[in-house]
């Protein structure tokens, strides 16, 4: 591992930190009082949209899983459907797990499954993008001593973190600030959102604090 | 001294009871209260007192005032109206204080200053105290005597308009009546409107003696802006001229009547500088209290200063003034400037009846009240007050007269002012001291049983406890000393009763011993783990097998609830939590269980599935079944290697991997099953029990008796005789399955469904994760707790005393039994907890493979137990002067005491299910 990787990766997760804040800021500028609280969907969207924009660009340009097989175009055509297959599939998953969490099953579906949406946007997409349609490779990175590069090993930190964040992020529904962030579900997308970014900024410094221990199998 | 770790864990959550009922004694003070119940018949007020002959003056006095308005403006303080806010928006009012006739008073409230005790307060003359909450546990209804009750008793029609919580607190008192909600606390114009609309047409129609108006918009601006916002000048001039209307209508009325009537403005509690009240600053307990009536006589030129009083004073002031008796639980006094005007003989009938009542109270309620400097000012003030209307009756008209009428009104009031200090100390204050006491043995306990943590954990389950020789160390008599001399310190010198130093000194001598042998077992356990440290420190080279997601998740889930108790939004919400957390668990459970299917660990001990033949039978009949499944327990467990071999089952890998999700699926219907206020449609009222089924009742009762009968029974046998632990699992199995019944019993109808799902809950988890993944015991432990708490609000519990199920102690009887109805509403509301321990016990024992499971399973519990009810003591004791201290702290304090109180009998099960193997070894 050399620190021009760790590098490339430090600057491939500023571009998603830097696409999270873009869908923050780029909206106001053509619509009308945009708000992240305000008009929270049109955010989730954005945000959405944008995350997975630069990630499927990192994924173009970077490469940083250098297939080597080649593959045919219908490969790749099933391989893209494999992969939007997913995406949805992980959605509904997530949703079903909200619903078993206590949301409401029936009122705010919308507000739900697009919290469902950008969580899977947050991890499901990045995992599509560096290990493919290809569940045991998922398996094998979420297991313990499983990951054989930083890059899923940055993969991993980013997941659990944006998990961690959506998690902590329901603790303060029951409180009785009345404050409008209380609302299911932005508190659980904000914590979403700040698990996923300081996922991405942790895993490179982390990576590069433990560079010497770090020894991955493969490499 | 050996013990083994569940009888160690038995005794300390035993010796944590005593310390949290010291500290919930010392939480909650007694409240004074008259014995004679409020449902009294007439009863013949206190004649006068006359040396030698009864006075011919036994009637009550008639009333002094027509008709009786009272304006209570929320969160009023005092500097509102005598302060310079007053003078520049309540112009009229501040006329009225300064020249007009009226007496003005800063009368003090007691914390906590919160609406509903604080109208308590006014109207009964009490100081309210938690347990009243208890005592009328589902009704709101005030049951004490008080000013409203005696006047619907006496024929006074009375009308209110404001804040619902009068309606709450009297039902069907008032002829007319509008209430207001305090919910929307961001309209301050409206909720002031609603009761203004009325005015004109009550005060044009004078049909009524009490008119009651209690205005909420001044409270609700406080909590929007604070006390320094614009807004409360144009609130205060609005309540200004209404006063200013009042009181003009009531003056026009007086001239066509030709007697007085009086207004009453006063405030319920006061407002903090940020605008809050609930704790006890001083601006949050001043309040003004102003009495306007043209009874009283102002000379011009006569400046008064408001005098400070009591807000428990306006009770029997209002009871003299509308002519009915004072209530009996009032430990005001009677403000004197009102009857001034008086004739002496009145004057001293109505000092005379304050007093008698006070000190009927003081009897009943201090046993050494003879003592009382009160009550022998009185005693001898009563003596007087005879001679004198002896003198008067004998038309004796001579300065001789007035002087000593004058010599007993001065003696009643002395008497009166120290009756009523030393009542209202009675209640006034947290004694400290006793709080103090308890806090100490249950961190004390804490810190033993955390010390020991690791010992039991990672060692053997037996236990060397260092008792004898802390005893007879020099230390512990020292601190022994110190201990008793602060007690004698603090019991001499504090002027509030205090229920520690009202103890024996035989009791209070022990609980310094506990204190004492306590610190001293800390301390030498502390040594001792010094010593073992540095012992372990060779063997630390090599870190254990490390934390599993799981460990991870039941260490940090039990520390973020026991944080969140912190918070009162979160004691409200405590169900969220565990529903939360039992998500959370069950998630990380299925993740394991995918991972040990999916990927064989290598760094772990390997998770071979061993899912029985049975195992793959459908579940739900395998719940059915299960006694029958249970009852025929497997034969001696084959070793770890041959398991893979024996796995045939493994062909339904899904049944495993699918069981988490089955638990939470189960646990979203339960919560829905809450959520949609069954329980509230559906209630069937205590008559349904009294009338339908006792024979029924009984019939199962007997048959649960006969089944506990038998499992005990088993129990002995196999701890006599001592076969194999083959008896004691039938025995326990037995014990849980009647319990089961007795529960089905108890709950409520559409609650079966929680019994069914969590024995449902229990086969599952037991059949697909913890035998075929091999948890520790410590896990299970945990993981039992955390069920159990959860299907302690799934089955309809909070932590409000609103939501216990009081229909569950008259199931099976046609009358009140205090002790059977008390231990089945326990039982019904503790349903959840104890049938997941019960299985956790039976779970365990049928798991004879490994060694101490029972006894380190007993220390878990108690562990885990203990953890919450120490750190909430600490918090609540923090948090004493929080707004929500008596609506959501003390509630989940005496939950936590109870819950506390069923972790030690069920520790002591434990332990006693846990002797046959110590014995056998």
């Amino acid at each position: 591992m050399k620190d021009t990787d760790i590098k490339r990766l430090l600057y491939s997760n500023l571009l998603c930190i830097f696409s999270v804040f873009l869908s923050i800021f780029i909206p106001s500028l053509f619509l009308d009082n945009f708000s992240i609280l305000e008009t929270h969907l049109t955010w989730l969207c954005t945000c959405s949209a944008s995350v997975t924009g630069v990630n499927l660009l990192l994924h173009l340009v970077v490469k940083p899983n250098v297939s080597s097989r080649r593959s045919s175009l219908s490969h790749k055509v099933t391989r893209v459907l494999k992969c939007c297959i997913y995406f949805l599939l992980s959605c509904f998953f997530l949703h079903i797990i909200f619903v078993l969490y206590g949301a409401p099953l029936i009122e705010l579906v919308l507000e739900t499954f697009l919290f469902a949406v950008i969580l899977s946007t947050f991890t499901t997409i990045p995992c599509l993008c560096l290990l493919g349609p290809n569940l045991k490779a998922w398996l094998r990175v979420f297991s313990r001593n499983g990951v054989t590069s930083i890059w899923e090993n940055s993969l991993q930190i980013t997941t659990i973190s944006s998990f961690i964040g959506a998690w902590l992020g329901a603790f303060p529904i029951p409180l009785d600030w009345e404050r409008p962030w209380q609302v299911w579900p932005i508190s659980c997308t904000l914590g979403a959102t700040f698990g996923y970014v300081a996922g991405l900024v942790s895993s490179p410094l982390w990576i590069y604090w433990n560079r010497k221990q770090l020894t991955y199998k493969s490499n | 001294m050996r013990l083994g770790s569940g009888a160690f864990a038995a005794s300390c959550v035993a010796i944590e009871v005593i310390g949290v009922a010291i500290f919930i004694r010392g939480f909650f003070p007694a409240p004074v209260r008259s014995s004679a119940g409020p449902e009294h018949g007439v009863e013949t007020p206190a004649p006068e007192p006359m040396a030698g002959a009864s006075s011919n003056w036994t009637k009550l006095p008639s009333p002094l005032f027509n008709k009786v308005v009272i304006v209570l403006i929320d969160a009023l303080r005092d500097d509102f109206v005598f302060g310079s806010k007053g003078v520049k928006y309540m112009p009229y009012t501040t006329y009225l204080v300064e020249k007009g006739a009226s007496h003005s008073f800063v009368a003090e409230a007691k914390p906590p200053t919160v609406t509903m005790p604080r109208i308590k307060a006014l109207m009964t003359g009490s100081v309210p105290g938690f347990v009243d909450v208890i005592r009328n546990l589902n009704s709101p209804v005030l049951l004490e005597d008080n000013v409203i009750r005696q006047g619907k008793a006496a024929g006074k029609r009375m009308i209110f308009y404001g804040d619902e919580t009068w309606l709450k607190l009297f039902p069907k008192h008032f002829v007319e009546y509008d209430g207001t909600t305090s919910f929307f606390v961001s309209d301050y114009i409206e909720v002031d409107n609603n009761v203004t609309r009325h005015l004109d047409k009550v005060l044009q129609r004078g049909d009524w003696d009490v008119l009651i108006l209690h205005y909420l918009g001044l409270d609700h601006i406080g909590h929007i802006s604070g006390p320094n916002s614009p807004l409360i000048g144009h609130k205060l001039s609005e309540m200004d001229s209404i006063l200013m209307k009042i009181h003009t209508s009531l003056l026009s009325k007086e001239r066509e009547t030709l007697s007085p009537s009086l207004l009453v403005v006063c405030g319920d509690h006061g407002m903090s500088e940020t605008g809050s009240h609930g704790a006890s600053s001083t601006e949050e307990v001043s309040t003004p209290l102003i009495l306007i009536s043209s009874a009283f006589e102002r000379k011009p030129g006569d400046v008064r200063h408001p005098k400070h009083v009591q807000q428990t004073d306006l009770a029997a002031t209002l009871a003299i003034g509308l002519g009915v008796p004072i209530p009996k639980d009032s430990v005001g006094s009677l403000l004197f400037p009102v009857i001034e005007g008086r004739p002496m003989r009145e004057q001293l009938r109505f000092l005379h009846l304050n007093t008698l009542q006070l000190s009927k109270l003081l009897q009943e309620n201090i046993p050494s009240y003879e003592k009382d400097p009160g009550f022998e000012q009185f005693k001898m003030a009563e003596r007087l007050h005879g001679n004198w209307v002896k003198l008067h009756l004998e038309e004796n008209h001579s300065d001789i007269l007035l002087g000593l009428g004058t010599k007993v009104l001065r003696q009643y009031l002395g008497a009166l002012k120290t009756l009523s200090l030393s009542l209202s100390t009675q209640v006034a204050h947290y004694d400290i001291y006793s709080m103090a006491v308890g806090t100490v043995v249950v961190l004390e306990v804490l810190i033993l049983f955390l010390l020991s943590t690791p010992h039991v954990l990672c060692r053997k389950a037996e236990l060397d406890v260092p008792l004898l020789s802390p005893v007879f160390s020099l230390l512990f008599y020292m601190i022994f000393l110190v201990l008793s001399a602060i007690h004698v310190l603090v019991c001499t010198s504090s002027e509030s009763s205090c229920y520690l130093c009202s103890l024996p000194w035989l009791a209070a001598g022990g609980v310094m011993v506990l204190v004492s042998v306590l610190l001293c077992a800390i301390l030498s356990a502390l040594i001792r783990m010094v010593i073992d440290g540095t012992l372990l420190k060779k063997r630390a080279a090599h870190p254990g097998s490390g934390w599993s997601e799981v460990d991870l998740l039941l260490l940090l889930g039990t520390v973020g609830h026991v944080l969140s108790l912190g918070a009162s939004s979160f004691v409200e919400e405590e169900h969220q939590t565990w529903y939360f957390l039992v998500n959370t668990l069950c998630l990380a459970l299925s993740q394991e269980t995918c991972r040990s299917y999916f990927v064989g660990d290598d760094c772990e001990p390997q998770h071979y599935f061993q899912v029985e033949e049975q195992g793959c039978s459908d579940i739900l009949a395998s719940t059915l079944l299960d006694s029958t499944s249970y009852n025929t327990p497997e034969p001696v467990r084959t070793g770890k290697g041959a398991s893979l071999s024996e796995a045939q089952g493994s062909c339904k890998w899904w049944t495993v991997l699918a069981s988490p999700w089955l638990v939470l699926i189960c646990c979203r219907l339960l919560r829905s099953l809450n959520q949609t206020g069954v329980q509230g449609a559906h209630r069937p009222d205590l008559s349904h029990w009294l009338t339908r089924g006792i024979i029924e009742a009984r019939f199962v009762y007997v048959f649960v008796l006969g089944i506990l009968f038998t499992g005990t029974k088993d129990l002995l046998k196999a701890q006599v005789i001592a076969t194999d632990y083959k008896t004691r699992t039938i025995g326990l199995w037995e014990i849980h399955s009647g319990l089961v019944l007795l529960a089905a019993l108890l709950l409520r109808p559409h609650n079966l469904p929680v019994l069914a799902f969590s024995l449902l809950i229990q086969t599952v988890m037991t059949k697909f994760i913890w035998k075929p993944l091999r948890h520790d015991a410590a896990e299970i432990t945990v993981m039992h707790y955390w069920f159990g708490q959860a299907f302690f609000y799934f089955q309809g519990n909070s932590n409000n005393i609103a939501t216990i199920d009081i229909s569950a102690g008259f199931v099976g009887l046609d009358t009140y039994l205090e002790v059977p109805a008390t231990f089945l509403t326990v039982f019904g509301t503790y349903v959840g907890p104890v049938l997941w321990a019960s299985h956790l016990m039976h779970f365990l024992s049928s798991e004879a493979s490994n060694g101490p499971a029972l006894s380190r399973a007993c220390f878990c519990y108690a562990l885990i137990g203990s953890v919450p009810v120490a750190t909430y003591i600490v918090l609540v004791t923090s948090l004493r002067y929080h707004l929500f201290i008596w609506s959501v702290f003390s509630p989940k304090l005496l939950y936590e005491g109870m819950h506390l109180l069923i972790t030690a009998a069920l520790c002591a099960v434990f332990t006693a299910t846990d002797q046959t193997r110590h014995t056998r070894a």
